[in-house]
């Protein structure tokens, strides 16, 4: 039971990155390079967050502080890999093979560096998590909810994917200076952050449900600020 | 060097495909015509060439309609290299970020499924002193004098390697490395099996045990010090890196691990770029040699025996040359076992065409053109992942992973600007320590408190 769990688990939160990962990353070098750069960001955000947490000794047992400048750090770590990226985009042209199409369609740039913030958020927040499904003991035997594992991957999933949705729509509201995408990149992190603290209380379906709303509706919102529309989804889909 | 009349129609071949491709690409540009020196570059391209190249190119420089192209051809070389490079670089990130990986997973799973080489017990001569003090400063002095023994037997190592390899000692390096890849690949990858094997509870009888170990040893000797298919190569060169790395972190105390890393990067910055640097030295000697410096104590991302595998078919004569060659200057990591040569093998290396070769040589350029990693980095950056994961706390092992790729991202930044063999150590490893500490120390509390309560951020 314990290893079927963990493959469970494991499929349901990587299993959509990871084939993001192969379909969308693995053909071009420069991508894997960003991504790779982006989750190195993320950690140093995380790294500042902690070091903050650490520092504040009074607060260590109320998570909502950390929680909130954890959410703040990562957006202006975003914020500094944007910055970077299209400072480095001149030299990013040089380097890679289809150079046009990661140049001029600039939402590229923000999926790619997107997915590795998510990737590593989601790899931080579910790797020992999900590695103590394998056993020995079984969560929910004798005390707990059986459904841990499953919420905590299937709310890890939605973070990663929530993180690269984010980022599209924050590289894309800081090329046209748009305040508004901004602070609803923002204003939905913290939000979302703060879902998350119910789960202590075993409200999953409290947390889950508002999550993934949140989640279709940045995704839909990220998908028209990188130009898609009703019709071009239409087409996506008919197979053709 | 195989300088036969075929070779050279291939090279030449080459050389018109790549003005071709040269011109078609600037073509647009317009023409202040210098058809005099425009056909002096050319020249001095195939300035080795035969003859009948010679003659090809008048042809083509006397049926020189387009300016332009000879135009370019003298006047673009140099950006267009540059970029070339760069484009190149990306891709061969990539090259060794997989098979540095894949030396990583293959410690860090053999670490968490096999407890045998996490149980400390037995240790190196190298490190007389064993930290079984409970009192910290006893450790650290433990620890930072294994650290200086172990040190000083691969600076000494690695001096007696470079004596031998100036004085044209090959024989005497070779048969060292052959003695020292065997042992890896018999008694060491024999306790790997045994302990996979005890680990997952298989029985096996000792007949089929010798059938694989003698299959497995016989071809990775073959692989490595003659010739090969170059993914197999590659295999078993990561494969001992890895080896190397779980016999690192078995066999060496706690802290020494983390002091030998440290210590090492520091020897790996003088070694590699200190005017007097050993490795420099070698690095300087084969390139004066015209020598693929150890083609098999080096991780390469193209093929090794580029002479071997140029001299194919009829031309019988050289196979054997060839071979002999590149057996000679055959340093293989099995000298890895010896740990003292760790050293040597660290460097990376960007395959350049030596400024005083001439250009002629496109093929042996795009066989060799490709970067090359010392077997001695793979070992390290493994065994400082697989330190970090021998703990339990999976998050520290990610972030020791990632730290690593980023810094030989760096690395090999720094070597398009370069160009020159840089130390892959430094960035890495200094990397890879301050996100391990970090990462226990302060960010593990951080997200096991999150995690604990099912908080993301």
């Amino acid at each position: 039971m314990t290893v079927v769990e963990f493959f469970g688990c494991t499929l349901l939160a990587f299993g959509p990155p990871f084939a993001m990962f192969i379909f969308t990353i693995v053909h071009d070098p420069v991508r894997i390079i960003i991504l790779i750069a982006a989750a190195f960001f993320w950690l140093l955000s995380l790294l500042l967050s902690s070091l903050l947490w650490f520092a504040v000794v009074p607060l260590r047992k109320d998570l909502a502080f950390g929680l909130v400048f954890a959410v703040l750090f990562q957006e202006a770590f975003r914020f500094l890999i944007y910055k970077i990226l299209r400072k480095a985009e001149h030299g990013l042209k040089k380097i890679t093979d289809d150079s046009a199409t990661l140049i001029e369609n600039k939402h590229i740039l923000a999926y790619v560096s997107g997915l590795g913030f998510g990737i590593m958020s989601g790899a931080f927040s579910l790797v020992n998590v999900i590695a103590d499904s394998l056993g020995p003991g079984t969560m929910g035997l004798k005390s707990g909810t059986e459904m841990f594992f499953l919420t905590s991957s299937a709310i890890g999933l939605c973070f990663i994917l929530l993180h690269t949705f984010w980022s599209v729509l924050y590289f894309n509201a800081f090329d046209n200076k748009n305040k508004f995408q901004i602070s609803f990149v923002v204003v939905s992190h913290l939000l979302v952050s703060c879902l998350t603290l119910l789960n202590r209380y075993q409200y999953y379906s409290a947390c889950i449900v508002p999550l993934y709303v949140i989640l279709a509706v940045t995704g839909c919102y990220a998908f028209k600020v990188a130009g898609g529309s009703y019709a071009s989804f239409k087409v996506c889909i008919s197979f053709k | 060097m195989s300088d036969s009349e075929s070779d050279y129609d291939t090279v030449s071949e080459k050389t018109r495909l790549m003005d071709g491709h040269v011109a078609a690409n600037s073509s647009g540009s317009t023409a202040s015509t210098d058809l005099r020196h425009g056909q002096e570059i050319p020249r001095k391209r195939t300035r080795r060439n035969a003859d009948d190249n010679e003659e090809r190119l008048e042809e083509e420089g006397a049926s020189e309609d387009h300016p332009t192209q000879r135009r370019c051809v003298q006047h673009q070389p140099m950006p267009q290299d540059d970029e070339e490079e760069l484009k190149y670089g990306a891709k061969h990130v990539i090259k060794l970020f997989a098979p540095v990986s894949l030396c990583m997973v293959v410690v860090v799973a053999t670490i968490s499924a096999v407890n045998f080489y996490s149980i400390k017990g037995m240790y190196l001569i190298y490190t007389p002193f064993h930290e079984e003090s409970p009192d910290t400063s006893t450790k650290v002095w433990n620890a930072a004098a294994n650290a200086m023994i172990l040190m000083a037997v691969i600076v000494g190592m690695t001096v007696l390697l470079i004596v031998l390899y100036k004085y044209r000692c090959y024989k005497t390096i070779h048969g060292w490395l052959i003695v020292s890849s065997l042992m890896l690949l018999s008694i060491f990858s024999y306790l790997y099996l045994e302990e996979i094997l005890r680990a997952y509870n298989i029985p096996m009888d000792y007949p089929t045990l010798l059938m694989i170990m003698w299959n497995f040893g016989v071809m990775g000797m073959i692989v490595i010090h003659w010739q090969g298919p170059l993914v197999l190569q590659q295999a078993y060169l990561i494969f001992v890196a890895a080896l190397m790395a779980l016999v690192f972190i078995k066999y060496l105390p706690e802290w020494t691990t983390w002091a030998v890393l440290a210590v090492i990067s520091i020897w790996d910055l003088i070694a590699v770029l200190m005017p007097k640097g050993p490795l420099r030295i070698l690095v300087e000697t084969a390139q004066e040699r015209n020598e693929q410096i150890f083609p098999a104590l080096i991780y390469s991302s193209t093929y090794m025996y580029a002479y071997t595998s140029m001299a194919t078919g009829e031309e019988v004569p050289n196979v054997r040359t060839s071979r002999s060659t590149s057996e000679d200057h055959g340093f293989t990591q099995d000298w890895v076992d010896n740990h003292a040569s760790h050293v040597a093998q660290r460097q990376l290396e960007v395959h350049d065409t030596p400024s005083g070769v001439p250009r002629t040589q496109v093929i042996q350029e795009e066989e060799e053109r490709g970067v090359k990693l010392g077997l001695g980095d793979f070992i390290f950056y493994s065994v400082l992942v697989g330190k970090a994961s021998s703990y339990g706390d999976w998050n520290t092992t990610l972030a020791c992973f990632v730290a690593i790729l980023i810094g030989l991202c760096l690395t090999l930044l720094l070597l398009a600007i370069f160009k020159k063999a840089l130390p892959a150590l430094p960035i890495s490893i200094t990397f890879g320590l301050i996100f391990y500490f970090a990462t226990k120390e302060l960010v593990s509390p951080f997200t096991d408190s999150l995690a604990s309560e099912q908080v993301f951020i």
